[in-house]
């Protein structure tokens, strides 16, 4: 964190100014390791064995925050007969398609008939016919809010060995302190201390934060590794409540918001799902699959409607479904991976890079460069002519002979962009606090924001089209684009683009959030989740009382989605009756009359404690008096997860796809839902490879920015990281006769790059399973345009996914480590395809 | 012996000639909670618009600074320390020790004290300055300074270092490097509290067990008469490149001017003599 997130470290180092205890469980010792308490050396690739240890000794020790746990989970509610565990079939859940490599869920269900019925509306029709089983489960890319129905059978208690907390002990049974020393490399010393340290910091008085980021997340199991901690913190009372949590660093400046307002081809704004190529499928069908009718999703029809009438306006009517065929429809996985295989395949015909530099920031950058250069043009918007704009001229391939510019086709169009600096605008941070930033100089030259770039673009396809009659242009034609312009160039104002997200009222006034919006149409809101940031017409978002001036959780710095709550799911915070757990950690409580607090109470302000949803009730209106988790159907937090996940109700370890060692718990060596791309320029290493012994992970420095397209071409920061380098033990360059200083090549089935060499004693060569396993360490930031340039640490990776969230594994593969510099020109790829005859991997 | 050349001076501006000037400003670095992130050293260049100093990897851990230099005015050190350690044991036996070091804008600055044009003079906040206006490029300060801070400019020939921020205190403003510090590793304020403050964090770490925590620079009866820019350190000075008694190149000046005087005089009677002995 102090590493890629210095800025927000501070609040670390306060907190541990105040006496809290810092871990840091990370292969490397890094900048945040040099100011713990202490480090952890960790295998990559091997963290739900130490949370799964983690929540096997808060389970067998009864350490669990009993209270918290059954009232506020769905620990007691009891799953259907026809579950089996990965302990009962060797390392699958029940349910899997060995020949689709995909899950039915169906099985994962509460006992409890009906209430079933809710978890089967999902994406049944399948209209990708382009969708091989090679690609796994990707096949379920609708997005699936949690759906259950309603109130499952319980056993309060939780000894029914069919209940969730019984299947959860046995589950991590086997997650032992001599698992994780055999598996992590972690002794059972430093795991006590560590498993002493969370408990003890838990319960009503104390709170444990979990602070993670891509280190968990770029993982062929990245999704269980959040929700092994998820379960742990559940357990532990540390959820909804101050100083708990799970902390989801997000990788760069407004990351968040662009999940909020996605760039992801599968979401609407405000997680609403994007609607699949269904035939004949309507508002209220799209409704029914989209999200569960009890719990605040309950509302989706407003949320919706809403979003449709921001986008359609007046030409949004009820007789019209309000547009909702304006929408388009997906047709199968449009993920950035599987879209630049596409493009290899001649799919795709243009593309927009806005802000990203795929050439050197995406996994298998070889893949990466071979698509762009394979689209008949390409638009490119950034700061710099990063690689991704270069790479006709500059890229490793023209440097090995193996393409020319000659043969690249591509028309690159190069856009310079405005800095934040130089336009209006949010940004939605890790926390899920918009902060407004002002504009404090205009761009230089032609660079143009994002917003100009887009609501320009966006008049002339609309002039473009404006005689047409053809139905097909309607939804551009009708589409609400009229934002006031201002300034020499036209820029259209962020303000009045913030307001539409908030939303209006039938009578124009902006809406006062998200409770307000109505499913007739006579709301409007860009994105559900911030409305009322611009409440009383006032951006919200603009507010910078200082922290003195204000409560400890200052609420008027900036604006928190939803409804300025600073920690979600706060109803938590408070025991059953609505008393806060403890004076201590007081945040929320009911005062007899409503809920009040140091936050605003995420749950209806009057609801008392006592309330009781009637039969048949819907929404908001189903959740108990007594359920913090609010936009979960049943109000509880799930522990185990019946529904919404691709790859398992429960965590399980599974070895990442490149892996030195077998997987010791289940003969299913790696993630059975992973999805593969088994093809040319994308081969992998076979596990425990002795060609390829070395495990490797990628990482970001402090001195550079993800892909280098803000950091690479500014001298100020290139001369304090100039070069790509490595880092590796004194074991390992003993081992393999590399020096400090000197360089290194690193080769895997993809390619070989060069790196000069960092030999440190932090890297910690670890014993796992009786062997030494080396890590290498690899900064990802270089590539061949900018100040400073190097190989790229991505062109080693292989294109293997996460099948919930299609996110690459980029944080554990394997490698080989060689001294010296890399062959130049055709002896690259020689050298590359040598190893892999030695590996007996396929020929491309 | 104390004089305005050596030894605990208090009215450090008062001595340099200003009547009734604020309190001494000065840096009080922490390097128990530095990060290492280098923010300090890219606000302190993008403020006082200093150009790059070259593109090389070190190898010498994450610090490919190197050293204080004409156009590097704050340069965090990264010292990597281990002890032998079991497999399975973690590393507890590692230590990443950084730094932010920065001029000290000593109590006695013989920079300054050498400086023939005046370009190097004391400011109200008792810090030093040099004005490149000013400054012909002798060098003597290059070779006075004790800690190896102040430096000539390639190509340039006038010397440079850290002003803390001589333009931004002067608007009630705190220095780029302490505003952009992220953790307060850097505190910037008067003297006087930043002395008390870091004696108080000493104290702290002392109970907490850290018992190699120390300061440098701190102390009025060191070399340099106490520094305006001081430091907590988690190791001895040398590790982090420091000199560990430092002194006022200019201490013994009024000592070699009495040495001096007296040779002359000694020669000027030989010569008086040998005319006498001649005659």
């Amino acid at each position: 964190m102090a590493e890629c997130h210095p800025v927000g470290f501070q609040w670390v180092m306060e907190a541990k100014a105040r006496g809290a205890k810092v871990f840091h469980v990370d292969p490397r010792f890094t900048r945040t390791s040099a100011v713990a308490h202490r480090h952890l050396p960790i295998r990559a690739g091997s963290d739900i064995v130490l949370l799964g240890a983690l929540v096997n000794h808060v389970l067998s020790g009864g350490h669990d925050f009993r209270e918290y746990v059954l009232n506020y989970t769905n620990a007691a509610s009891i799953v259907g007969e026809d579950f089996r565990d990965t302990e009962d079939l060797d390392g699958l859940f029940s349910g899997y398609d060995a020949e689709k490599r995909e899950y039915d869920p169906t099985s994962w269900a509460y006992q409890n008939g009906d209430a079933q019925a809710a978890a089967g509306a999902r994406d049944e029709a399948k209209t990708d016919d382009d969708r091989s089983h090679e690609h796994g489960p990707g096949a379920t890319f609708e997005a699936t809010p949690s759906q259950t129905g309603h109130a499952p059978r319980r056993d309060e208690t939780l000894e029914h060995p069919r209940c969730v907390y019984q299947i959860l002990k046995r589950h991590f049974a086997r997650y032992t302190p001599e698992l994780v020393e055999e598996m992590c490399g972690i002794g059972p010393e430093r795991f006590a201390e560590l498993a002493d340290a969370i408990v003890a910091n838990s319960g009503r008085d104390r709170t444990t934060a979990f602070v993670y980021s891509v280190g968990w997340t770029q993982h062929t199991v990245g999704a269980q590794y959040i929700r092994t901690a998820a379960i742990l913190q559940l357990l532990l009372g540390n959820i909804g409540r101050p100083g708990g949590g799970i902390l989801a660093l997000r990788g760069h400046a407004s990351i968040q918001g662009s999940t909020d307002i996605p760039t992801l081809f599968n979401l609407l704004p405000g997680y609403l799902p994007m609607p699949y190529a269904h035939e004949h499928e309507d508002l209220d069908t799209y409704l029914e699959r989209a999200a569960g009718d009890t719990g605040f999703w309950g509302n989706k029809r407003a949320y919706m409607v809403s979003l449709l009438k921001a986008w359609w306006g007046d030409a949004a009517t009820a007789d019209n479904d309000f547009c909702f065929d304006y929408l388009p429809r997906l047709t199968g996985d449009h993920g950035t991976y599987h879209t630049v295989l596409d493009q290899i395949a001649g799919k795709v015909k243009g593309y927009f890079l806005m802000g990203e530099n795929p050439a050197v920031g995406s996994a298998g950058g070889r893949l990466q460069r071979q698509g762009l250069a394979a689209t008949e043009w390409l638009v490119v918007r950034d700061l710099n002519l990063i690689e991704s704009a270069e790479f006709w001229r500059n890229s490793p391939e023209i440097a090995a002979g193996e393409t020319s510019p000659e043969q690249i086709a591509t028309e690159v169009f190069f856009l310079p962009a405005a800095a934040h600096t130089e336009k209006d605008g949010t940004f939605t941070n890790t926390q899920r606090l918009l902060q407004w930033h002002h504009k404090a100089l205009d761009p230089p030259g032609d660079a143009r924001s994002d917003l100009w770039f887009i609501y320009h673009l966006g008049l002339r396809v609309r002039e473009r089209l404006a005689g047409s009659t053809d139905r097909n242009d309607r939804p551009i034609q009708e589409l609400t684009w009229d934002y006031p312009v201002e300034g020499p160039h036209d820029d259209p104002s962020a303000e009045a683009v913030l307001a539409e997200i908030n939303g209006y009222d039938g009578d124009g006034r902006p809406l006062s959030g998200f409770t307000a919006l109505k499913d007739d149409g006579s709301t409007s809101s860009g994105c559900w989740i911030y409305s009322g940031c611009y409440t009383g017409g006032v951006n919200q978002t603009a507010r910078r009382r200082p922290g003195p001036e204000q409560s400890w959780v200052a609420p008027e710095w900036g604006w928190a989605w939803p409804a300025n709550r600073r920690i979600l799911y706060n109803r938590a915070s408070a025991d059953p009756e609505g008393r806060p757990w403890s004076e201590r950690k007081a945040y929320v409580w009911w005062d007899g009359e409503q809920w009040t607090g140091h936050d605003v109470p995420d749950f209806e302000k009057t609801k008392p404690p006592s309330y009781e949803p009637p039969e048949g009730a819907t929404a908001q209106d189903a959740i108990a008096g007594t359920d913090p988790f609010i936009m979960q159907t049943d109000g509880k937090a799930w522990l185990f997860v019946p529904k919404g996940l691709v790859d398992g109700p429960l965590p399980a370890h599974y070895e990442p796809q490149e892996s030195p060692v077998a997987n010791p718990l289940y003969a299913q060596q790696d993630n059975p839902a992973r999805q593969l791309y088994p093809r040319r320029g994308n081969r992998y290493h076979p596990a425990g490879s002795t060609v390829y012994p070395y495990a490797f992970t990628t990482y970001r420095l402090t001195e550079h920015h993800t892909a280098g397209g803000m950091s690479r071409f500014l001298p100020y920061l290139s001369e304090l990281q100039p070069e790509m380098f490595c880092e590796v033990s004194p074991a390992l360059a003993a081992e393999r006769g590399l020096t400090n200083g000197g360089w290194a090549t690193i080769v895997t089935a993809r390619t070989a790059i060069e790196a000069r060499v960092l030999v440190t004693e932090r890297m910690s060569p670890l014993r796992i399973q009786g062997r030494t396993v080396h890590q290498v360490g690899l900064p990802y930031h270089w590539g061949t345009s900018g100040v400073v340039r190097g190989d790229s640490a991505n062109d080693l990776l292989p294109i293997v996914l996460d099948a919930n969230t299609h996110i690459q594994e980029s944080k554990a593969a394997t490698c080989d480590i060689r001294p010296g510099r890399r062959p130049q020109g055709a002896a690259l790829g020689a050298l590359v395809r040598r190893y892999r005859r030695q590996a007996g991997i396929p020929e491309d | 012996m104390s004089d305005s050349l050596y030894g605990p001076l208090h009215d450090v501006a008062e001595d340099a000639g200003y009547a009734d000037p604020p309190a001494r400003a000065g840096f009080f670095t922490d390097t128990s909670v530095c990060i290492g992130c280098k923010a300090c050293e890219v606000a302190c260049k993008e403020w006082n618009a200093i150009p790059d100093d070259g593109f090389a990897l070190t190898g010498m851990s994450y610090d490919n600074t190197g050293q204080l230099g004409a156009s590097t005015w704050r340069h965090v050190a990264f010292i990597e320390q281990s002890r032998p350690r079991e497999v399975g044991d973690g590393d507890g036996g590692t230590r990443w020790l950084m730094a932010s070091d920065v001029c000290k804008h000593c109590t006695h600055a013989a920079c300054l004290d050498v400086c023939p044009t005046g370009a190097l003079f004391r400011t109200e906040f008792a810090t030093v300055v040099v004005q490149q206006d000013v400054c012909n490029g002798c060098a003597y300060c290059v070779s006075a300074c004790p800690y190896g801070v102040i430096d000539r400019r390639e190509g340039d020939g006038r010397a440079w270092k850290c002003t803390m921020c001589y333009d931004r205190i002067g608007d009630g403003m705190e220095p780029a490097c302490a505003k952009a510090c992220p953790t307060d590793s850097i505190q910037y304020g008067p003297l006087d509290e930043l002395r008390e403050r870091a004696r108080a964090r000493l104290d702290e770490l002392h109970a907490e067990g850290v018992a190699e925590a120390r300061l440098y620079g701190e102390d009025e009866n060191d070399g340099v008469g106490g520094d305006g820019a001081f430091f907590l350190l988690l190791d001895e000075p040398e590790t982090y490149g420091l000199p560990p008694d430092p002194v006022v190149t200019t201490r013994d000046l009024p000592a070699m001017w009495k040495w001096a005087g007296g040779a002359a005089a000694a020669l000027a009677g030989c010569v008086a003599v040998s005319f006498l002995g001649r005659r």
